[in-house]
């Protein structure tokens, strides 16, 4: 499962990349985290407010920090 | 984690009407008893309520839960009203219309639309992709940070709600004629390259379908993220404000910020541009002004200086902005907020 956290650095993007890798581990899916820091790149897939997140390509949520149970179904859709 | 206690945590999703109707009746009955409740408090201690101690408890005991309560209830209501106005929504109601009144709508949504400061930036340029014109942008990304709930309800809470109101008709005027100008100018080859070269984008956007429930939802995570960012400022501004409420002596400020120094106004403002706080951290500040005399237009004008203009903000903004285009920005601004603090010094 590919997962990209988009963000410019602030304290909400890695909270969010934080809690997809706490997520990931209780699950015991392997996951590839990357980060888009970038702004190019970030504005490539669209997204409009940071942090934001791309699952295997497809951009899941833009804007705060999900909640667990949000990133919960990630895994739980696909990967 | 027992099943009764998931159950309880699952009920306001079942049944959200029924929540939001206990949720405001209950919240109403616990603000009436907290003027009755603060002044039994006080009178329980061993404090003679009319001495400076007294004052200063009371005040206190009064205004922490009251402003606390008065904020919970605000951010929850706009973390709902956000799950409406998101940033795609925002964007498709702007796309393509005429300035002027584009930028009355652009500062209104500003207030509603859900605004990070670290979004500034892929906001700005979501918004020029989808042809938003570059002033009423900028209207909107003067108005999303400084005019926000969290600002106007500690006002209101704090201070009333004629000043609050001030600042939410300031604010909104600020944002809509900075954004006009800087619209007029036609300043729209100084975005950076990369950002002109950007692809066009379409501003429609598909609903995402949510349910009330999920706003309910929405209205929680917005009260734990920034109620429980906030409350230590709130309690630090409210304590300081109960110590000079019982001890300052009157008119200790009065000296320099008052309404007959011309030179306060300015002043304020440029204090504010290297300053950044949230609009919790200021009102500590502004209550310590406000309350030993410095004159009301002078304090406004700080706090939108502090909000408005913050200096990260334009480093941030630097990645998609060229400087003259940064400059004319804080040009257009500052001069937005001087005014409103000269026009207001004179006429109260």
């Amino acid at each position: 499962m590919d997962i990209k956290v988009l963000g410019t650095g602030c304290a909400n993007c890695k909270a969010t990349i934080a809690l997809i890798g706490q997520v990931a581990q209780a699950k015991g899916v392997a996951v590839q985290l990357g980060k888009v820091q970038e702004l190019r790149d970030i504005m490539g897939y669209g997204v409009m407010s940071t942090p934001g997140v791309v699952v295997n390509g497809k951009v899941v949520h833009a804007g705060g920090v999900p909640s667990r149970e949000k990133i919960e179904q990630w895994f739980t859709a696909g990967g | 984690m027992s099943t009764l206690t998931s159950s309880l945590q699952r009920w306001p999703t079942r049944r959200p009407v029924l929540f939001l109707v206990l949720a405001a009746a209950v919240w109403w009955g616990l603000y009436q008893t907290l003027l009755p409740g603060s002044e039994a408090l006080v009178a329980a201690l061993p404090v003679d309520r009319a001495s400076r101690l007294g004052g200063a408890l009371q005040f206190f005991l009064y205004d922490t839960p009251k402003v606390l309560m008065l904020l919970t209830g605000v951010v929850f209501v706009m973390g709902m009203i956000n799950s409406y106005f998101t940033p795609e929504r925002t964007r498709a109601l702007l796309a393509g219309r005429s300035e002027g009144v584009a930028n009355v709508m652009a500062a209104a949504l500003g207030i509603v639309t859900p605004f990070c400061s670290c979004s500034a930036v892929p906001l700005f340029i979501g918004f020029v992709q989808a042809g938003v014109p570059l002033g009423v942008t900028f209207s909107f990304l003067i108005s999303a940070p400084m005019v926000n709930e969290v600002a106007l309800t500690l006002l209101f809470g704090m201070f009333g709600w004629k000043v609050a109101l001030l600042y939410l008709g300031l604010g909104l005027g600020v944002a809509i004629a900075a954004g006009w100008v800087i619209g007029r100018l036609k300043m729209e080859a100084w975005l950076e390259d990369w950002v002109r070269d950007m692809p066009r984008t379409s501003a429609r956007f598909e609903d995402a379908g949510t349910t009330l429930a999920d706003r309910i939802q929405g209205g929680f995570a917005a009260v734990r993220e920034i109620v429980g960012k906030v409350w230590p400022y709130i309690l630090g501004g409210i304590a300081l404000g109960a110590l000079i409420h019982g001890y300052v002596p009157e008119d200790f400020m009065a000296s320099f910020m008052g309404k007959d120094a011309w030179w306060s106004v300015p002043l304020a403002v440029l204090m504010g541009v290297p300053m950044y706080t949230n609009a919790a951290g200021v009102i500590p500040i502004v209550q310590a002004l406000l309350a030993k005399g410095a004159a009301l237009g002078t304090v406004l004008a700080f706090m939108m200086s502090v909000i408005a203009l913050s200096l990260p903000e334009m480093i941030i903004l630097r990645k998609v902005l060229k400087l003259r285009l940064i400059a004319t920005f804080v040009g257009v601004v500052a001069s937005g907020i001087l005014l409103v603090g000269f026009v207001f010094n004179a006429v109260l």
